[in-house]
């Protein structure tokens, strides 16, 4: 008995191949996507987290600051760019405060690090009092800032040890009372060694960590933060994650909308629909409306419950929240048409759907933010529309960006969008007169 | 005055053909059956008449004009066999839905709605979402949704299949309504006993042809000829073969066809008895449809 319905199951199975890809393709496809997005795939390929640095002190201490700085390989530093409104062949120039705040809040860079005056002589007081640096960032990327900052105290120490150590022994002399001739010989024999030690380490030291856990050392540089889009914004990941919850579940919601196609196919209800007034043209533009509209209702409700539960602040916003949930909801209706397009049956696109609004969303960044995925992950998510679509909110929410300042988002949404309508219409011509 | 005509209907999908060249008429008023075998063409037939299938070659004409394309198409009711309704609209909903897909507005609408309700008697229903209705509801909500907008022909694919007696019988009537306010129908139908007792002619089609057309008598005249089959049963085998049953015997069943049943009958049961035989059942059948059909389209099952 058991033996028969073992045989009928397996037979089933070898003779459907939905049923396959999806016992077999599937696992393999997601732990692949996963794997890519959540694990950065390979130590070449992770992300460089750029930085911005406004050299204020111009002194040899903050010069080799920045060499150090730039020779960190998690770190992409500039300290040059086109100046603000420049056209884009224009020559780019070093990199002040404004320039920096400025590419912060534009979403070019999320940290940005000012060296200020008088840089060069708070290292030898040792009490964390100096002259402060400035730590610009957007709150969007909390890794970055903390990343930078650790960077800064190790650099400190691997620039240029022999003037710290220097200026340590001065500090000592000071409380404590002068070395001893022989002490002070000792001195003078060790103080170059360290530096040249420290040149022949630094390429190879320098990256193995992107940390410097100074172990509760609050550091030789003071560094002050400052979150150029807002301060104290505390509900910024809140509307970062109602954006990507939102853009996924719409994908949802327009998969099983598109869907109901199938069902009209199945139980008459299309060919009925077809032999009245109403085209295939017609009915499509009926449907993709009907689920652009529910999609909008969604994503309403959505950023509502993010209001009332976790204060995200929506009514400052609404301009580009309508301008980008009009146009992300159209977009994805259109998606959920395609779908329900190409598939043939419900269980197809069941499957079809999951698997395909499971990976755009991951590598579009609904379930983990891009900006902390490897590079060639976040290349990769240009080509998914809702990555687009969660770039368009991050902007209106964190950069408060004028609906003006989304018509790069806008732009390939519609795009996406009109592609998907093509396609949606050209795969229905199989239930149209055949 | 024909309503419809259809000419040398030709139809191939790949190298199997559906329709090889089909031509009927559908005549004012007329409920017109058309029959065949699984495959025979039927559903392609109909489908190419509502637009929904391109023939390859041939032509229909609806009230004398050409139909082409998917258009022109709003004199034309159509009625799927499938359940072809929302699920969860209520029979009103629906009714207005699908009147509205036929350019039904306001006024008219709500008139048209209101006498669907009736002509199905669905009216103290019509505030429920019918997919808790019976089959025999919903077939009769489907074909009220295909004639909502009073359309001159009317094409039913099955419409009572999978009903009860009671609802095929309601169902004829409201035909027979539809009939008597001008509507020509179109019907393909299975059941082959309703056809009989409700078409007025019968058009029968094979291998994507019309192989016969005509009323049933024509049809039996054509074919099987007039005569009766009569069937006695015996309370036993007889010992020697009995003359005069020209169908032949199998135990205690003899068998004969018969031109003239009250000259002839009398003699086959004189025969009977005289063979020392008490007869226990008598049988007389008149040519019907199922044995017109058998005779044009063979018995070889069809896939």
């Amino acid at each position: 008995m058991i033996p028969t319905l073992l045989w009928i199951y397996w037979t089933s199975l070898r003779r459907d191949r939905v049923a396959q890809a999806m016992t077999f393709l599937l696992p393999i496809i997601f732990f692949s996507i996963f794997a890519s997005v959540f694990g950065g795939r390979g130590r070449d390929t992770m992300s460089r987290v750029p930085v911005a640095v406004a050299d204020e002190s111009h002194s040899e201490m903050s010069r080799r600051l920045v060499r150090a700085l730039g020779r960190e390989k998690s770190l992409a530093l500039r300290t040059s760019a086109r100046p603000l409104g420049a056209p884009r062949e224009a020559a780019e120039v070093t990199i002040d405060r404004a320039r920096a705040e400025a590419m912060v809040k534009d979403g070019d860079l999320s940290v940005a690090l000012v060296l200020p005056a008088g840089i060069d002589t708070s290292l030898d007081r040792f009490d964390g009092r100096g002259q402060p640096s400035t730590m610009l960032s957007d709150p969007s990327d909390p890794i970055a800032p903390q990343m930078v900052a650790g960077l800064l105290q190790k650099v400190v120490m691997t620039a240029a040890p022999a003037t710290i150590a220097k200026n340590g022994i001065g500090a000592f002399e000071r409380y404590s009372g002068p070395l001893t001739p022989q002490q002070r010989k000792a001195m003078d024999t060790w103080l170059p060694m360290i530096d040249q030690e420290a040149a022949g380490a630094r390429d190879s030291a320098a990256s193995d960590s992107g940390h410097a856990g100074a172990g509760g050392f609050s550091g030789l540089v003071r560094v002050e933060s400052v979150e150029v889009l807002g301060q104290k914004k505390d509900n910024a990941l809140v509307s970062f994650y109602a954006a990507g919850i939102a853009v996924m579940f719409l994908l949802f919601s327009a998969s099983a909308g598109g869907g109901a196609l199938l069902d009209e196919v199945d139980s008459g209800t299309l060919d009925r629909v077809l032999t009245s007034s109403v085209g295939m043209t017609g009915l499509l533009a009926g449907k993709w409306l009907y689920i652009a509209l529910v999609g909008v209702l969604q994503i309403c409700v959505m950023f509502l419950w993010g209001r009332l539960a976790f204060r995200l602040d929506l009514f400052h916003h609404l301009p580009g929240f309508a301008v980008m949930t009009v146009v992300t909801a159209a977009t994805a209706a259109a998606f959920g048409l395609v779908l329900a397009t190409l598939c043939r049956t419900r269980q197809q696109l069941s499957g079809i759907s999951t698997i395909v609004i499971l990976s755009i969303s991951a590598v579009g960044g609904s379930m983990f933010p891009r900006f902390l995925m490897s590079q060639g992950m976040q290349k990769m998510g240009l080509f998914t529309f809702n990555a687009w679509a969660l770039d368009g909110y991050i902007k209106v929410f964190w950069r408060n960006a004028r609906v003006i300042d989304l018509a790069p988002q806008v732009g390939v949404l519609l795009a996406f969008l009109t592609a998907f309508l093509i396609v949606a219409r050209l795969m229905a011509r199989r239930w149209e007169r055949s | 005055m024909n309503v419809l005509a259809v000419r040398e209907a030709l139809k191939s999908y790949g190298a199997t053909q559906a329709l090889g060249g089909a031509s009927f008429e559908l005549a004012q008023g007329e409920l017109l059956g058309l029959l065949g075998p699984n495959g025979a063409g039927k559903t392609t037939l109909v489908r190419s008449i509502a637009g929904r299938v391109k023939l390859g070659g041939g032509s229909i004409e609806l009230l004398g004009k050409p139909l082409e394309g998917s258009g022109g198409r709003a004199l034309l009711g159509v009625v799927p066999q499938e359940i072809a309704l929302y699920p969860l609209l209520t029979a009103r909903e629906n009714l207005e839905a699908f009147g509205r897909l036929n350019g039904l507005r306001r006024a008219a609408l709500a008139e048209r709605v209101a006498w669907a309700l009736e002509w199905t008697a669905l009216a103290d229903r019509a505030k429920e979402p019918i997919r808790h209705f019976s089959g025999g509801m919903k077939r009769r909500l489907n074909i009220a949704c295909g004639v909502l907008h009073q359309p001159r022909v009317i094409l039913l694919d099955e419409p009572t299949v999978g009903v009860d007696p009671q609802s095929r019988e309601r169902i004829y009537e409201m035909l027979d309504k539809l009939r008597a306010a001008g509507a020509s129908l179109l019907l393909t139908t299975h059941q082959l006993e309703e056809a009989e007792g409700h078409c007025d002619r019968i058009v029968i089609i094979d291998h994507g042809r019309i192989i016969a057309t005509g009323t049933l008598e024509e049809l039996v005249a054509r074919t099987v000829g007039h005569h009766r089959r009569v069937t006695i049963r015996l309370d036993r085998a007889p010992s020697q073969p009995i003359t005069g049953f020209n169908g032949g015997s199998e135990g205690p069943l003899l068998r004969a066809q018969v031109d003239d049943v009250g000259a002839e009958l009398p003699a086959l049961i004189q025969r009977a008895e005289a063979a020392g035989c008490a007869i226990q059942d008598i049988e007389v059948r008149r040519p019907s449809l199922q044995s017109v059909f058998i005779h044009l389209t063979g018995r070889e099952l069809r896939e």
